[in-house]
């Protein structure tokens, strides 16, 4: 189980990649969500799975199980999947304000903070989505 | 005792909470920050000092017993960046009394600035790798909250990059960290210390710490990944430059410090010579990028970066010696960069612009500011007695006792283009007569706001006057921490109550 996870991790990691090298960036959000995602499941794998034997105890310090399931990663990935939740809602907000603000998606042609002469920059006209 | 660990966190948050229930009144959102701030160097200072007289010592989070809980440890190491990081916060306050516009103020700058302090002393006390990695994210919102502030265009076309690329920074950062507690099944670094020599696949090991470096060096700009620094850091206003300057990169070179003597040290030789190779690459790009520039503030923040190229340096050459000069130019770097941010600031204030053609006279109509940049940019080219002199001494004559002669020759050749820089500033800002002379008396500096601005100015430069002439007991303090760094049974004995 472990080793499908694993591989369906890579290709979710790897289809983030190809979406984030787009300059368009909608799509390059849209890889960051991928990418999330990859790394929550990385994170839930990491410990291992194991089914039906629940972490626990008993009273004397025995574990109830002889193979138990391991507790932490479910900890973190709950932080990890809050943590990257709200940085993912801050981000999409930005890039909405960014195209009320610059008129555009495709990050080539945002050159206000790092102006261009108007020959060097790549032609762009105001609401353009690159496709 | 040890619950004083805590207070560098609680201080700053509070602040932040207090400031925003009483946002409404200017003096008391101001009052608050500042008296957050002070609160803060009082504790860092008492933490400095119990470290230096009982030594490492830990808090374990409601007394869960490492490695299991959250740990928060204080070595040398980590109280002079506290340290450092209070110094900041509160010269950044005193500062922004000045230059930050009411609309921004009432939209919550200074909790703002105080949830990043705080986040970024967090991250300086995370005993363990998930904590850290919970701090780097605090970091990150808050740095963007301030970066976006105010809601310019360029702000926006700025801010989008940062998130962008320091967004992908911390998910690298995470895959590291849950594949090293696949391999291990601990995150606490004290333990991770000990579980990675049972490791039997280093390889593995070493494959991890590359993610790690990718993580960390894209979080301290360094070469080829620093692209997000210039073209996001000089759209805020000065003073939020400046802070993010003075403490956020430097948070990545502490973590490359704590993780690269602490856990990933199975094969030096692969991944401090590539930390080696960026470090010659970063200060080189660095400074070439400055010299291209004509703004003072673009040429400022390139040499942040090749900045960041001498301290990974002492990082990559994995010695006491080069560690001693790397937590020392730590010091120096956050203190003088800092101060030459704030000089800009003042320039920009009267001046209205940072293009070197359009700024001049200085020298002549504010020679307390002269001198102030002269000190301070020579104290950052190198020259002696100032502390850049003793930082970069250091570092090279270990490279030379390490036979690394290549990178020896790149810091000292690096070390003449900055003075190049340097004399660039110096020459059209301060010699050059004004070109827009009319204009100057204009924008003219109110009494109260030349206090509040040039008081941190004169504080930084007097610091590091003093950590030059006076270098000895601020080296000593950082051998303290590289002897800790590269002698972690202490660490590790603090953290899990026994010698390893």
């Amino acid at each position: 189980m472990e080793t499908v996870l694993a591989i369906l991790c890579g290709i979710l990691m790897a289809a983030s990649v190809y979406l984030m090298l787009s300059r368009n960036l909608v799509k390059f959000l849209f890889g960051l969500m991928l990418n999330t995602s990859a790394a929550n499941l990385l994170v839930f794998n990491s410990g291992g799975l194991t089914r039906g034997n629940p972490p626990f105890i008993a009273a004397d310090g025995t574990p109830a199980y002889a193979n138990m399931a391991n507790s932490v990663p479910q900890a973190l990935i709950l932080t990890a999947i809050v943590i990257s939740f709200a940085l993912l809602a801050c981000a999409l907000v930005m890039a909405y304000r960014a195209y009320q603000d610059l008129g555009t998606v495709d990050t080539d042609c945002m050159r206000i903070a790092e102006p261009v002469a108007e020959h060097e920059g790549p032609p762009c006209r105001k609401g353009k989505v690159i496709a | 005792m040890n619950n004083l660990l805590v207070m560098p966190i609680v201080i700053p948050f509070s602040a932040a909470v207090l400031g925003m229930m009483f946002n409404k009144y200017k003096m008391a959102r101001r009052g608050i920050s500042l008296a957050g701030s002070l609160a803060l160097l009082v504790v860092s200072t008492l933490i400095m000092l119990t470290v230096q007289r009982q030594g490492i010592f830990a808090l374990q989070m409601g007394l869960w017993k490492a490695p299991f809980g959250i740990t928060f440890v204080a070595d040398h190491l980590t109280a002079i960046m506290v340290m450092l990081t209070s110094i900041i916060g509160l010269i950044g306050v005193v500062y922004s009394f000045a230059d930050i516009d009411e609309a921004r103020e009432s939209f919550g700058y200074y909790s703002l600035l105080q949830v990043l302090v705080g986040g970024v002393c967090g991250a300086f006390l995370a005993g363990d790798l998930f904590n850290l990695y919970v701090w780097f994210e605090l970091i990150l919102i808050s740095s963007f909250s301030l970066l976006i502030l105010g809601g310019e265009k360029a702000q926006i076309d700025g801010a989008i990059k940062y998130i962008a690329i320091n967004l992908v920074a911390t998910l690298m950062f995470l895959c590291g960290i849950v594949l090293l507690y696949g391999i291990t099944g601990t995150l606490n670094m004290a333990d991770l210390h000990l579980k990675v020599k049972d490791v039997a696949n280093t390889g593995l090991l070493t494959g991890i710490g590359v993610l790690f470096i990718m993580a960390f060096g894209i979080k301290s700009a360094v070469f080829p990944l620093y692209f997000w620094l210039p073209a996001s850091y000089h759209t805020p206003p000065v003073i939020v430059s400046a802070i993010f300057s003075g403490l956020l990169t430097k948070v990545g070179i502490y973590a490359f410090m704590r993780v690269f003597t602490l856990i990933f040290t199975q094969d030096v030789a692969y991944t401090h010579n590539m930390l080696l190779i960026i470090a010659g690459f970063t200060m080189v790009s660095g400074v070439l990028g400055a010299a291209a520039h004509n703004e003072i503030r673009k040429i400022l923040l390139f040499h942040i970066i090749s900045q960041i190229g001498y301290l990974l340096m002492g990082v990559a050459l994995f010695s006491p010696l080069a560690m001693v000069g790397s937590v020392y130019f730590l010091g120096h770097i956050i203190i003088v960069k800092t101060n030459l941010l704030l000089i800009g600031g003042i320039i920009k204030r009267n001046a209205a612009t940072l293009e070197l053609k359009l700024v001049g006279g200085y020298y002549k109509s504010a020679p307390i500011l002269a001198i102030m940049f002269f000190v301070s940019a020579f104290s950052l080219a190198g020259f002696p007695p100032l502390s850049g002199f003793w930082a970069k001494f250091v570092l090279i004559k270990s490279s030379l006792i390490q036979g690394s002669f290549g990178i020896a020759a790149t810091a000292l050749a690096v070390g003449l283009m900055t003075a190049y820089s340097m004399t660039k500033i110096w020459g059209e800002a301060f010699w050059k007569p004004n070109p827009q002379e009319d204009d100057c008396s204009k924008q003219a500096l109110s009494n109260q706001e030349r206090y509040l601005m040039y008081g941190p100015v004169i504080g930084l430069t007097i610091m590091t006057v003093v950590m030059g002439i006076w270098a000895q007991p601020f080296l000593e303090m950082s051998n303290y921490a590289a002897q800790e760094l590269f002698n972690p049974a202490n660490y590790v004995k603090a953290v899990l109550g026994v010698m390893p």
